[in-house]
């Protein structure tokens, strides 16, 4: 038992590792605020320089590789069906979720999502995987943007990104999103 | 498992070839489905191919599918494959889509087709040399492969498109091409028709974003970090240097303000309050608060200014009122005056007059209108059915009768507005009207009224309406409302009413009756002006030289836009009409509208009594002013965004500035050697600052607040790469640097103090008595960033290194308490690791991590983490 548990312990202190490395690259890649996301007209994708062998480029490409490298493969799902789920929220973040987004894609985009998780805990159903963590990171800053009759509008989303955050060692550096509201006064004043 | 395909689907290519592998391994139905159809519930857009799993879940992304066949025949996913992937999705898709567009949509050739794609062309074609496999993952055709030779064939299988120097890609795609199930693919979605069989399909989608460009943006605030031409920099530099030489002499105060021609004369006035209750937040945020900040931006660019307000006190629920509270409708007012007057001076509202509408020249100036408009015809007579409680033995108008809502069946409707739907209600429409008093049933009967003949107005409205419209200020909800308003056609409308307590109306056989409340109250204004000048007419019936700014909320929009102007009209007497109508949307308390009349939100005493600065709340409620669309209060956004923007942004930031000069240059403002970031820093300090005033101008008073957030944040990013307090320690151009950078820092601070001084007056003051900013830098904004503290000039010493002026009071710690709470507890932090290192004793390892928890415990609370600090601040 202890061995295992020691070796949890170093698997756990690995994962922070990698969400440190993905997230300190969501901060190279758009700098602190949202809005300067934009370097030179382009997004700046990262590479990781791995000691054996060439680099890789890109940042789902670089987050399954650490998550491998911490024997955390479980986080890329374990059936085919899961895997492939997994790939394609992992593609959705990059391509939908950072793509050039205006309000009215984003809005259209947490449509969607809020649709998708009605019946679900997680991306894939009802295991966490890397694709929970990365969309995670990348809505955060549309996710804080939100007023509190979005949060509510995209209940499903709420829900879900609420329980991201608060998954140990995920959130990171990044702000917690209150979804809760405090009344004050009662309407028999 | 179910796959949907469409014809000429470019994703059927690859999806197709790659269904090969999945033989044998599960049962795949295939179906072939429009390309508009939404097969996904969960999407709103169509997509295909899609892949519908046997446990119900999709997969819609093209390289996803494949990717599952490839899983299901047993092959392993890889680093190489997965940044093949990656960079299919994000790099070679958005360069296809545009160059497939070019070609199949708009019937392009040649260079204007290969160009948007040669760069990724060029990139496989590298990696398959540089590499020496035949194949993109290795020495076997795998799912990058098939993804990628899916995504180009369409393109590529027409030589002209596949460039000859490109030799490792040639054969690459030959060999790909050629294996059996790329070329059954291929035919079935091609059909030999080649790239023109993508042709239905493709038309129907939208255009690829890539060739959209730069969307264009209602908000140009996003795209905040533009280049910026050294013209501009230049310009920035130039305005710099001139400093407060630049700042023309302060307007002396006047009194009383009035027009002067060829000077802009601006005259503000706010929703008049009415006088029965307290006023919630969303009053104030809806006119006081929101006129007030534009009033003191007017000032601060020296245009002459008027702003007036008072309360609205004739009416029904005065009445009302009164009767609940026992006392007369003039005592209730007399209260009432005094408490609005209270909470609007805490507020800090710079009202040039706040005065009433119980006045004699309120009579004058109202019967003098309608005598007008008698005399002109527009007045009509008729009988009109009305309610009547026999009980009471008088005739119950508006807010006397309650009952059900004949529009949306809410229950406490009132007789003459639901405020739920807001609808207008005729009283003898509620269903199951009760009389508010006694709670009998009312009776219908008949009493003589006197209306406005709207219908007779419309039209010189519409003339008016035409000259005023484009190119004002309007706000798109009041266009709206007016313009819905005028579609259904304007009817009679009744300005007479029976009561007691109103204007009386100067016709006889109208003894009894006073005119109804919105008929006279829009006339207050000019009697409040009445009373605070004899030549009141100079601001009101002066339409050439004075711009009339109206603010409200959006239900006040149809007798400020529509009935007032009519009663002016037709009044002709050359009045004053509103140029520019500003209505806030509502803001909303938890779920329900703030209603005073039912007592939902939060009120204005209240806000005093939580101990909460008046400019906190000033700032969030501009901070979430409904502009343009409802938006809600809540606590513990309130307390976030102290903290977030106030405290941790603009706080830190002024308190830093000013900090520095006081410690390391003994309060006075060093030399500043400008760097050419530094000049590009006052260049983007003054397009955000020109982008202010835009906004202002345009009365978009939320949007403007975020500028100055912005400022803000470049001036924190500003001392944060610059490092002045580690400079201040090294060489002589180290610390000719730190000077550099606190001066320039400290400048930006005083900027900051002005252009906040309409949303937040008194701390803007407070900064400004710190930093001895000169007092025509403090009372004017110009449109360019000057240097108001030169070098040498000596700032105030006392206050603000040790108290921070901004965010003082919510959390009650300044942002130097948070960064000395968050060194020790690194400092803390790293005495428990060495311990546990150290295999220490277990006893002092306890000892030093209690410390640790501890200081973490008063590092959330200095940082507001909302933990307890929310419902410590809750009442009741």
């Amino acid at each position: 038992v202890k061995g295992t548990n020691t070796a949890l312990r170093a698997s756990a202190r690995k994962l922070l590792v990698i969400l440190e490395v993905v997230v300190s690259f969501e901060c190279e890649g758009r700098s602190e605020t949202p809005r300067s996301s934009v370097v030179n007209g382009k997004q700046q994708i990262p590479v990781l320089q791995t000691n054996n062998g060439p680099s890789l480029t890109g940042l789902t490409t670089i987050a399954a590789h650490l998550v491998k490298q911490a024997n955390k493969e479980y986080l890329l799902g374990s059936t085919a069906e899961e895997k492939a789920i997994v790939q394609q929220w992992l593609e959705y973040r990059v391509t939908r979720v950072d793509g050039h987004s205006s309000k009215d894609d984003i809005r259209a985009l947490l449509k969607d999502l809020n649709s998708y998780l009605e019946d679900k805990v997680y991306l894939t159903g009802y295991n966490f995987t890397l694709a929970d963590i990365l969309l995670y990171y990348g809505l955060h800053r549309f996710i804080v943007d939100l007023t509190v009759q979005e949060k509510e509008k995209y209940l499903n989303v709420s829900r879900w990104f609420c329980h991201i955050q608060h998954y140990p060692g995920i959130r990171q550096h990044l702000s917690s999103v209150v979804f809760i509201k405090n009344r004050l006064y009662t309407n028999s004043h | 498992m179910r796959l949907f395909v469409s014809e000429g689907a470019p994703g059927s290519l690859p999806v197709l070839a790659a269904a090969r592998r999945a033989q044998g391994r599960a049962e795949l139905l295939i179906s072939t489905v429009g390309p508009e159809e939404c097969v996904v519930p969960f999407l709103t857009q169509p997509k295909v191919p899609v892949l519908q799993l046997d446990n119900g879940n999709y997969l819609f992304s093209t390289s996803a599918i494949c990717r599952y066949f490839f899983l299901l025949s047993g092959w392993e996913q890889d680093d190489l494959t997965n940044q093949w992937l990656e960079w299919e999705a994000t790099e070679l898709q958005p360069a296809l889509s545009a160059a497939l567009y070019y070609l199949v949509v708009q019937g392009k050739k040649g260079e204007d087709v290969l160009g948007p794609v040669r760069r990724a062309l060029t990139h496989i074609d590298h990696s398959l040399s540089r590499r020496s496999c035949p194949f993109l993952a290795g020495e076997t055709e795998s799912l990058a492969d098939i993804v990628l030779w899916g995504a180009l064939y369409p393109l590529l299988q027409d030589p002209a498109y596949l460039p000859e120097e490109l030799g490792a890609l040639h054969s690459w795609f030959q060999t790909v091409s050629s294996q059996e199930p790329c070329q059954r693919a291929a035919e079935t979605v091609l059909k030999q028709q080649g790239v023109l069989a993508l042709r239905p399909y493709l038309q129907k989608q939208p255009q690829p974003s890539s060739l959209q460009g730069r969307a264009v943006s209602n908000e140009p605030e996003e795209e905040e970090l533009a280049t910026l031409s050294e013209e501009e920099i230049a310009m920035a530099v130039t305005a710099w240097e001139k400093g407060l030489g630049n700042l023309p002499p302060l307007r002396p105060p006047q009194n009383p303000v009035l027009p002067v021609a060829g000077e802009r004369n601006v005259l503000i006035t706010s929703a008049l309050p009415y006088v029965n209750n307290v006023p919630h937040l969303g009053n104030i945020i809806g006119c006081v608060l929101s006129a007030d900040v534009f009033a003191r931006y007017s000032r601060l660019r020296q245009w002459n200014t008027l702003y007036l307000c008072g309360t609205d006190e004739y009416g029904t629920a005065t009445e009302t009122k009164a009767m609940e509270e026992g006392l007369t409708p003039q005592e209730i007012c007399d209260k009432y005056h005094a408490i609005h007057a209270d909470i609007y001076r805490w507020f800090n509202i710079s009202f040039d007059i706040f005065g009433r509408t119980t006045t004699p020249q309120q009579t004058k100036i109202t019967q003098d209108i309608f005598q007008r408009l008698f005399s002109r015809g527009f007045v009509l007579q008729d009988t009109v059915e009305q309610l009547r409680c026999e009980q009471c033995a008088r005739f119950l108008a508006d807010r006397f009768v309650e009952g059900v809502c004949p529009f949306c069946g809410y229950e406490e409707a009132r007789g003459d507005q639901c405020d739920k739907c807001g609808k207008l209600i005729n009283a003898t429409e509620l269903k199951k009207p009760q009389c508010k008093v006694c709670r009998s049933c009312p009776v219908v009967k008949s009493s003589q009224h006197l209306f406005l003949d709207l219908p007779k107005l419309e039209k010189r409205l519409e003339e008016w309406l035409e000259n005023t419209l484009p190119g004002s200020d309007w706000t798109p909800n009041a266009r709206f409302i007016i313009r819905s308003w005028l579609r259904d056609g304007l009817k009679p409308r009744c300005i007479t009413r029976d009561l007691k307590w109103g204007t009386p109306v100067p016709l006889e056989g109208f003894e009894d009756k006073v005119f109804y409340v919105w008929f006279d109250a829009t006339i207050g204004y000019l009697s409040i002006t009445a009373n605070y000048t004899d030549q009141w007419e100079r601001w009101w019936k002066n339409p050439e030289q004075v711009s009339l700014y109206q603010f409200m909320a959006k239900d006040n929009v149809p007798f400020h836009g529509l009935v007032f102007p009519c009663s002016a009209l037709g009044a002709e007497d050359n009045y004053t009409l509103v140029s520019h109508l500003i209505a806030t949307e509502y803001l909303n308390y938890e779920d329900g509208k703030f209603s005073k009349s039912r007592g939902v939100g939060v009120f204005g005493d209240m806000a005093q009594d939580t101990g909460i600065p008046a400019d906190i709340w000033r700032f969030y409620l501009l901070y979430i002013r409904p502009e343009g669309q409802d938006s809600a209060f809540s606590w513990t956004d309130m307390l976030l965004k102290n903290n977030s923007e106030l405290l941790n942004n603009l706080g830190n930031f002024i308190n830093r500035a000013g900090m520095f000069v006081s410690k390391f240059f003994g309060g006075y403002v060093p030399e500043m050697v400008l760097t050419s970031d530094d000049q590009r820093l006052l260049a983007h300090v003054t397009l955000e600052l020109q982008h202010y005033h835009q906004l202002l101008e345009k009365v978009r008073i939320r949007d403007a607040l975020r500028s100055i957030l912005t400022i803000s944040r470049h001036g924190n990013q500003y001392i944060q790469v610059n490092e002045p307090w580690k400079r201040i320690k090294g060489s002589e151009a180290d610390r000719q640097r730190a000077g550099t950078v606190t001066g320039l820092a400290v400048n930006i601070a005083a900027l900051l103090s002005v252009m906040l001084q309409p949303y937040m007056p008194t701390v803007s003051a407070t900064i400004q008595a710190q930093l001895q900013l000169p007092p025509p830098a403090c009372g004017i904004l110009l449109t360019n960033f000057l240097c108001t503290l030169p070098a040498g000039h000596l700032i105030g010493t006392a206050k603000v290194s040790s108290k921070p002026a901004v965010g003082e009071t919510v959390t009650a710690t300044g942002p130097q308490q948070i960064q000395v709470l968050m060194d020790e507890v690194t400092k803390q932090g790293n005495i428990v690791r060495e311990l546990k290192a150290q295999k220490a004793d277990k006893n002092q390892v306890a000892a030093e991590v209690a410390k640790l928890l501890d200081l973490k415990k008063q590092l959330a609370l200095a940082e507001g983490k909302p933990l307890e600090t929310p419902k410590g601040k809750k009442k009741k």
